[in-house]
């Protein structure tokens, strides 16, 4: 019993730190349309606490103030283009599981550009060999 | 000439091992820095420490004093660690601007009041909403401002007794 009570108070920390009180981190918005786009946005920025879930996935406060700020931000009438351009704006490229285009990441999009050329080449000078 | 070419894939799959074996067994960055130095501290109006005491908004960072905005939360063990810091950055006349995250009033006056009160304000961001618009991903941070309203520096985690140096100097910087 001791210990039941011992365990319960470890898994309850203090005040205001176990969930995010944020009123649409756990709330869908009422409009379908917006919360469909809020949800395909939010699978698909990352939690910044747990780091390897996204925030649509994480139960830790912060992933639920963030989720709070996709749905509000969607609500007033952002795009979600610019509801990521905010978050990245503040936190980098390390924030968003769909990176962009630019100079530390053009190679994410040309190397398999580059590598399907190159089998491409090795394909149809066997093929040719094989003809002669 | 064609031997070459057959251990070539090999080659580039040793490398690759060699890489990806190396990058293990450095050790890993924890933190998610901010991207707003240099850029102005957003806009913000949030509540006191208490429900009487008075808002604490941005306005406050544009009389030319450069400042510390500190993340905190009183459920944050390391924030008791660093809290000494604080007093000492304080007694040396740097002013420091609180931000408390998820918390309540009765649990802030109880903190201050056992681990001291460094702050010149302190404003509670029960949604982090604060937190997230200048970049930070956990508690405690403390940021640099200077008199412009302008973000200068990030110290991520508790300000250890061999920061308040450093810290000073980066205030002393933003005059």
């Amino acid at each position: 019993m001791m210990l039941a009570a011992a365990l319960l108070a470890i898994a309850a920390p203090g005040a205001g730190q176990a969930v995010s009180s944020a009123p649409l981190a756990n709330t869908q918005l009422a409009d379908p349309q917006a919360e469909a786009a809020a949800q395909a946005l939010m699978e698909e920025l990352r939690c910044l606490t747990c780091q390897s879930q996204s925030i649509a996935d994480s139960d830790a406060p912060m992933a639920g103030d963030m989720r709070h700020q996709v749905r509000s931000r969607i609500a007033a009438g952002e795009s979600p283009d610019e509801v990521r351009a905010w978050l990245v704006e503040r936190y980098g490229d390390y924030v968003t599981y769909r990176p962009g285009f630019d100079a530390a990441t053009w190679p994410l999009f040309a190397l398999p550009v580059l590598f399907i050329l190159l089998a491409g080449v090795v394909l149809v000078r066997r093929l040719g060999r094989r003809g002669e | 000439m064609k031997r070459l070419w057959l251990i070539l894939p090999f080659a580039l799959l040793v490398l690759f091992l060699g890489l990806a074996t190396y990058q293990l067994t450095q050790p890993k960055d924890e933190f998610v820095r901010s991207t707003m130095i240099g850029k102005p501290l957003p806009a913000f109006d949030l509540p006191g420490a208490t429900d009487e005491a008075p808002r604490v908004a941005s306005g406050m960072f544009a009389d030319g004093k450069p400042r510390l905005l500190n993340v905190w939360a009183t459920w944050c063990v390391p924030c008791i660690a660093e809290a000494p810091q604080l007093m000492e950055l304080a007694d040396r006349g740097v002013p420091i601007v609180g931000v408390a995250i998820r918390d309540e009033p009765e649990a802030i006056a109880k903190f201050l009041e056992t681990y001291g009160d460094p702050y010149e304000a302190v404003a509670r961001d029960d949604i982090a909403e604060l937190q997230l618009a200048v970049g930070s991903s956990g508690v405690p941070e403390t940021f640099v401002i200077d008199g412009k309203g302008v973000i200068r520096y990030q110290h991520i985690g508790d300000i250890r007794e061999s920061d308040v140096d450093a810290l000073y100097a980066e205030w002393e910087q933003a005059q």
